[in-house]
Order: structure tokens, then sequence, then C-alpha cells
């Protein structure tokens, strides 16, 4: 067996060293930050820190929660992210339902397929698009934020290989046979059978909207609803801290330790869900991107 | 039976296309329709109807501007570096963790390795100027530590390009060899008993049996990424940039917003995003079809 030669064993041993290092240099810059996310702020001024705090203290946590600009972005956040994933999943799962159907028995599937299918090839660009969602209103809503991506063409492609693949046909050829139009069939055939695959989906979505900020940042005049990725845009990268009105805060937001607190804080919920989206991911990115 | 499938039946799958079309027909094809701007000097008080027409002005601008011409450089060099390490490090990352026969382990890695795919720029932007800072940042103190000058990672252009694609494959390359373990386990177990029975060892089994099996998908990865390479990374590179490395380090979306949204040039945005958007509708065709011909891939 090659698996017992001394040099496979040499091998074996040199290899899990490599892949742990990789994978703690995965994770050191996070501990980094965590770690001076909970120091001192003297001790995180002068640079002290490396991968355990020093003056322990949740200074920065209490700081960042106490500012209201802050807690506010994280409340638009989530309400970005519940009105968002909403509106995605219901139009994902319609419009993948829909073009499940072989053309054959849809008339004018194609077609449809193609309206949709052309919006990943080509688009207008930035300045269109900024134009466009300014002619219709949306600036400073959010809308503006949930809107313009309701529809990710790709993952609806993902849930209808999905339906194609993991539905029986004679499960849906009986509930037509018992009368169920589509809209039944898709409700009580079709979404009990994929709530795994919706749930995959969906996780995506959530870990999307909160994560995303460039459209905060164009749409959105009024800093003040920002969701938190853009405010932290704004104050950690951009050190742009205009959205910060009174000047204590500004003082109190401008040191490292409440820095690394406020990146630590936005990190959270992915962490979170994490663990969720891992147990599916694999499965549904194989499944749905590979076709037999 | 055949009549079954008519309209009758099946008005409710139109009326199910209808929300997500009408998104899709407001905020994609509509502003295609806005495209027209970049043959235009547009003013945003005079409206698409109001503005001057000047033909291919900005496309002529674009390729003679010292500056734009830098940017499509610069776009180019950083998505073609990303593309190769893309392929390449996770690629020997799956080969090597397929050699890990623990499952524990092998699944804990998995899980920390693919855990960056999910932060967003914004997040690693925040901490990677911390960490990469010339300040004291801990990259620095550490190559201090040992005896080596500090390092101005985000403020020297070439060492820019070198952050900009090592942060990047960091973030990505975990997720990126997902594909290829997926294609590591569809490998039939019985070659590797055939090989075993000719006495060829792991490393005579890797490359004539492994390597030649993860050959096709990494193929359509390459190919595929082909259609992205006028993308370059924009929230990463917009959120680590800063003007002492728009030298070398400006690409074209970044290029687009700030001409743009910040100067208010938005004809010329609009034509740079046009000529983005061309090149990689044909790329992106080209690539599929490659990918097809090539690897029999399909996305649907």
């Amino acid at each position: 067996m090659t698996y017992r030669s001394t040099a496979y064993r040499i091998f074996t041993y040199c290899n899990n060293t490599f892949i742990v290092l990789l994978a703690l240099l995965c994770l050191l810059p996070l501990i980094h930050v965590l770690a001076v996310s909970f120091s001192g702020r003297a001790a995180a001024d002068a640079n002290l820190v490396t991968f355990w705090p020093i003056d322990f203290t949740l200074e920065g946590y209490r700081m960042t929660l106490g500012n209201g600009s802050f807690v506010g972005s994280i409340l638009i956040s989530i309400q970005r992210v519940v009105l968002g994933t909403g509106v995605s999943m219901a139009l994902i799962l319609l419009s993948a339902y829909a073009l499940s159907k072989e053309s054959a028995q849809f008339r004018g599937r194609n077609a449809w397929a193609w309206f949709f299918v052309f919006t990943m090839l080509f688009n207008g660009g930035l300045v269109p698009t900024y134009i466009l969602v300014r002619n219709v209103g949306l600036m400073d809503s959010i809308w503006a934020l949930v809107l313009p991506n309701a529809v990710n063409v790709f993952n609806m492609i993902l849930m209808l290989n999905f339906f194609r693949t993991s539905v029986p046909k004679s499960l849906e050829e009986a509930a037509f046979m018992d009368g169920a139009g589509h809209f039944r069939t898709l409700l009580s055939i079709y979404l009990p059978i994929s709530l795994p695959s919706l749930a995959t989906i969906s996780l995506f979505t959530i870990v999307f909207h909160w994560n995303s900020w460039f459209d905060g940042l164009i749409y959105l005049m009024d800093k003040e609803r920002y969701p938190l990725s853009t405010l932290l845009q704004t104050i950690v990268v951009q050190l742009d801290f205009s959205a910060i009105t009174s000047a204590e805060d500004l003082m109190a937001l401008s040191n490292r330790t409440v820095k690394s607190a406020q990146i630590f804080i936005a990190t959270i919920p992915i962490v979170l869900v994490y663990p969720f989206l891992q147990r599916y991911f694999v499965k549904g990115i194989v499944v749905g991107s590979v076709k037999e | 039976m055949k009549k079954q499938w008519n309209w009758k039946r099946n008005w409710p799958l139109h009326l199910m296309l209808l929300p997500a079309a009408i998104v899709l027909a407001v905020f994609q094809y509509a502003p295609l329709g806005g495209l027209v701007m970049a043959f235009q000097d547009f003013k945003p008080w005079l409206g698409i109807r109001g503005s001057p027409w000047v033909g291919w002005m900005h496309f002529r601008d674009l390729f003679t501007f010292q500056e734009s011409v830098q940017v499509i450089w610069n776009t180019l060099i950083i998505s073609s570096l990303k593309m190769v390490f893309h392929l390449i490090v996770p690629f020997v990352f799956a080969l090597l963790l397929n050699e890990v026969r623990k499952l524990l382990f092998k699944r804990t890695v998995q899980t920390i390795v693919y855990l960056p795919h999910f932060l967003s720029w914004v997040i690693l932007g925040g901490i990677f100027i911390d960490v990469l800072s010339m300040d004291g940042g801990i990259v620095n103190r550490a190559l201090e530590a040992v005896g080596l000058q500090p390092i101005f990672f985000l403020g020297d252009g070439d060492w820019f390009r070198f952050t900009i694609v090592a942060t990047d494959v960091w973030k990505d390359f975990g997720f990126a060899t997902i594909i290829f373990l997926a294609a590591l386990a569809g490998i039939n177990p019985s070659l590797y008993e055939a090989a075993l029975i000719d006495g060829a060892n792991r490393w005579q089994q890797t490359l004539s049996i492994t390597v030649p099996s993860l050959v096709p998908i990494a193929i359509v990865v390459g190919t595929l990424s082909l259609g992205s390479i006028l993308n370059a990374g924009f929230d990463q590179i917009f959120n680590l940039y800063n003007p002492l490395v728009y030298g070398k380090g400006d690409i074209i979306d970044t290029y687009v917003y700030r001409t743009a949204l910040l100067s208010g040039s938005f004809s010329l945005g609009t034509a740079v995003g046009l000529f983005k958007s061309v090149i990689s509708f044909v790329l992106i065709v080209v690539a599929y079809r490659l990918a097809y011909v090539f690897a029999g891939y399909r996305i649907f």
C-alpha cells in the first residue's frame, strides 16, 4: 500500500502542516481585528496588539452600539435584507417555476428564457442605470436598494435546474389530474420539495443584501439612511465622518478599537448564517450548475 | 391531449413571469436606451432628449486620453494576473486537500478557507488597510521583526497590484476549490486500484489519474473567466485604493465611477461603460461557446 511508504508519510506530514498554515492565514487577519476590538485604546493605538486582546475592554462595542447613526444603519440593513430577500425569492420562485416547463408544453417559454438570460450577457453599465433610478424617483428610497437587483437570473437558473432535476414529473401530472392549476402546483408540490435549495438561495441573497454597499453610496443622498455596509464604507474605508453628526461621537468613533469593533459587528451576521450556508452550498452549487 | 397545453391552461405561467419581467424591463432593459448618452454631451438639466449629439467623440477620447488608456491596461493586467492565480491556487490546493485522509481535519480546513468568500470588501478593506498599514500594521511589524524594510503595500503602484491579486486570491481560493473537489469526488476509484496493481505510487497516480481528470473542469473555469476579463474587481479596488496608486491601480469600473458620478462627465462614463459591456458580451458568448465545444459545458 503506497500510503504506508516512508516518502508518503513525510509528504503527509509536510502537506498537513502546509494546509494548517494556509487555514491560519485565512483566519489571522480576522483574529487580529477581533483582538484589537477588545483591546484598550492605548495599546491598540500603539500597535501592541497581535492576536490576543491587551487591557481587555468592551469600550469599542459600547461606543459603537451607543451611537445612534450606527444602530440606525443596522436597522436599515435588516429592513433591506428582509425586503430584498422576500421580494427576490418570490420573483425567482415564480419565474423559475414557469421556465422549468419544457417548451413543448409551454409555448413561448424559450422567448421568455432569452429575455431573462440576455440580461446576464449585456447591461447598460453604471451610468445609465444610475440615471434611470434617478428618473423613476427611487433616489433616497430603500426600494432603490431592493428593486434593481431583485431578479438574479443566475439564482433563477439554479432554482430552475433544481426544479427540473428534483421534482418528479409524475407528481406534477397527478396534481394536474386532480385539477390543480399552476399556482396550486407550485405551492403544494414544488415549494415543499425544494425547501433546501430555496433555503440555500435565500441565504446567498441575505448575504448579498447584508454586504451590498455601493448602491447605498450612490442612490442615497441622506446619510442617515445608509445601511450598515455603506456607513462602514464611508467611516472605516473612506475615513469620511460626515455621516456622524455630533463632535464627541466623531472623537469616539475614530479610534482603532472602535473601528475594529464596527468591522467585527458587521461580520457577525455573516458568521452566524455561515454554518447553515455551508451545509447547503456545496451541494446546491454542484446540483444547480452541472447539467447531466 | 396536446390542446391541454395551450393558452387556456398556460396563462398563469405568463402571469408568473410578468413581475420578474417587469423588474428586468425597467432596471435592465430600459437603461440600454440610456446608452445613447455615450454619443451625446449629456447634461442632466437638458436630459437625454435635449443634450447635443457628439458622435464618436467620447470613444476617440477613450483611446487617446493617456489616463483612460492606462486604465484599460491596468484592468487587463490586474484581471489577467487574477485569472491565472485563481486557476492555479485552487487547483493545487484541491490536490493537496485531496491527500488528507482525516475527514474531520479536512472539513475544518474547508470551513475556514471558504469563510472569507462571504465577507464583503468593505469589511475586508477595513481589515487590510489596518493590517497592511505602513504605520504599525501587523504585517509590516512582522517584516521589521525579521529585519526587513517595511513595505508600502497600498501606496506603491507595483506593490498595490501585488496586494490586489494576493488579497483577492486570499479571499476566494478556498471557495474556488469546491468545484475541483467535486470533480475529484467523481473520479472512479477503480482507476486507482488498477494503478496500484500496476505498481504506481501516489505521485504517479496523481500525475496520470488525478490531474488529467481535473483538466476538463479547469478548462471550463479558465474559459468562463475570460468573459470577465474587464472586471478587475470594483468592490475590492474601490475599498483599497487611494490617489497614490491611481496610476497603476485604477481600473475601468473605478474610473467610470469617478468620471461620471463624482466629476459629472456622464457621457464619457457611459462611453467607457458601453465599451466594456460590448467587449464583455463578445467574450462571454465566445467563452461559453468554447466551454461547450471543448468540455461540453452548458449552464442550462
